[in-house]
């Protein structure tokens, strides 16, 4: 296991102020919130950063923290020293973290202030009849592709569970997940029973996961409706002819019109994310010009530019 | 050792959620999702006395209510942050990329 350093995941000096790693954390917790950011990491980062401010803003487990000692690097391999102990006071409610926030932390953290003293969560419905289990959120990334034939996707979730001594351990589980064909950017799919286990024979809650799309280096989606930009030589667009185009299902041959120009948008119906109805498909024409890089293709266009009296800033009102 | 792939459902306008589906899916209290209706970030229908979300509403929802829970902001606020994420979005979307 890697040690982590909370200050420097915080950006904060090893005897920052209560308040300055308040500060720290809330500016770095807006920064990396997974539903603003679009920093790629930014799920990780956020939960990093809620671990550091669950250690440093609470003084006792700062203080077990820094009893480490300031001479530990950040992913330098880890082992708690022996006799390590931690347990809280056990005053208030503020000492625990949710079998939710427990799913999310490190096996640095678990292994540093794991299974003690916590309350909260899974642990405080432990007592009394059966109760559901909650229902718990995750995220995936599929491509493109996915939502056009179908997938099925593997999804790795952090489970707490309470182990026979009523603590929370949190096990690694395995999902094998059916993506339909159709699916949206940002929809969720619920699946029954997969959430967090009853208690007392309570049923289990489900699990609700939205589907994120990858970006894609052709199409670009809005809504149901694919774009592709596709480069036109300029006597394909001024003649009209027929390219071949790429698209999610296959390569189509798309008629260029006569004298279209750069950004014309051709409509292929259907061709869009599946579903009903489907999305459409959009080729956007982009001119490509060929380069002037021999005496023949400089002739070419020395010739245009005698015969075809050709003004493109005609409408801008200056003279060429 | 046979792999099982579990199937879902996927929430479209076919599916509605309950207010309470919500409340544990988020980890909120009732009172959170009652102030986001009133600030119109997202309109329950009524489906047996109680509260239903369409299922293309819940990701909104949920967003809502994590950056209340995670960031401290309040309705009126997150109404503003969600529509200028949505204009984002869509400027995004233009510039290139899913």
């Amino acid at each position: 296991m890697k040690f982590k350093d909370y200050y420097q995941i915080l950006g904060v000096s090893r005897d920052a102020s209560q308040d300055d790693i308040k500060r720290a954390y809330r500016k770095l917790a807006r920064k990396y919130h997974p539903d603003v950011s679009k920093e790629p990491d930014a799920e990780e980062r956020f939960k990093e950063v809620n671990e550091a401010h669950e250690v440093l803003s609470d003084p006792e487990k700062r203080a077990a923290y820094d009893r480490l000692g300031a001479n530990w690097r950040a992913g330098e391999d880890f082992t708690p020293p022996p006799g390590w102990e931690f347990a809280t006071g056990g005053h208030g409610d503020r000492d625990g973290f949710t079998a939710e926030e427990a799913a999310h932390f490190s096996d640095f953290f678990d292994s540093l202030f794991g299974g003690l003293g916590r309350r909260g969560g899974m642990h405080a419905r432990g007592a009394g009849g059966p109760g559901a289990g909650r229902d718990t959120y995750a995220r995936i990334s599929i491509d493109l592709e996915d939502a056009f034939h179908g997938a099925t996707r593997q999804l790795s979730l952090r489970v707490p569970e309470i182990d026979a001594s009523g603590h929370i351990v949190v096990r690694e589980k395995l999902l094998n997940v059916r993506i339909p064909a159709g699916i949206r950017p940002g929809q969720q799919i619920r699946l029954a029973g997969q959430g967090e286990p009853g208690v007392r024979g309570g049923p289990p809650g489900d699990l609700y996961l939205e589907v994120d799309f990858n970006p894609h280096p052709l199409y670009r989606l809005e809504g149901r409706d694919l774009y592709l930009d596709v480069p036109v030589a300029p006597w394909e667009a001024a003649l009209g002819r027929s390219v071949q185009v790429p698209t999610p299902t296959g390569p189509v041959e798309v008629a260029v019109p006569a004298n279209s120009g750069a950004g014309r948008k051709l409509r292929l119906r259907g061709k869009g994310l599946p579903g009903n109805p489907p999305g459409d498909m959009y080729v956007v024409l982009q001119i490509a010009l060929p380069p002037a890089n021999t005496e023949r293709a400089r002739e070419l266009y020395e010739m245009m530019e005698r015969e075809m009296r050709f003004d493109p800033r005609r409408s801008m009102g200056g003279k060429s | 050792m046979k792999t099982e792939v579990i199937v879902g459902t996927v929430l479209d306008d076919s599916v509605t959620v309950s207010v309470d589906q919500v409340c544990s899916l988020c980890r909120v209290q009732v009172d959170w999702v009652v102030e986001l209706v009133d600030q119109g970030v997202v309109e329950p229908v009524r489906r047996e006395g109680q509260w239903h979300f369409l299922g293309s509403q819940l990701p909104r929802l949920r967003r809502a209510l994590a950056l209340r829970r995670d960031l401290g902001i309040n309705p009126a606020g997150i109404a503003l942050v969600l529509e200028l994420m949505d204009e984002l979005d869509q400027l995004r979307a233009r510039m290139g990329g899913v």
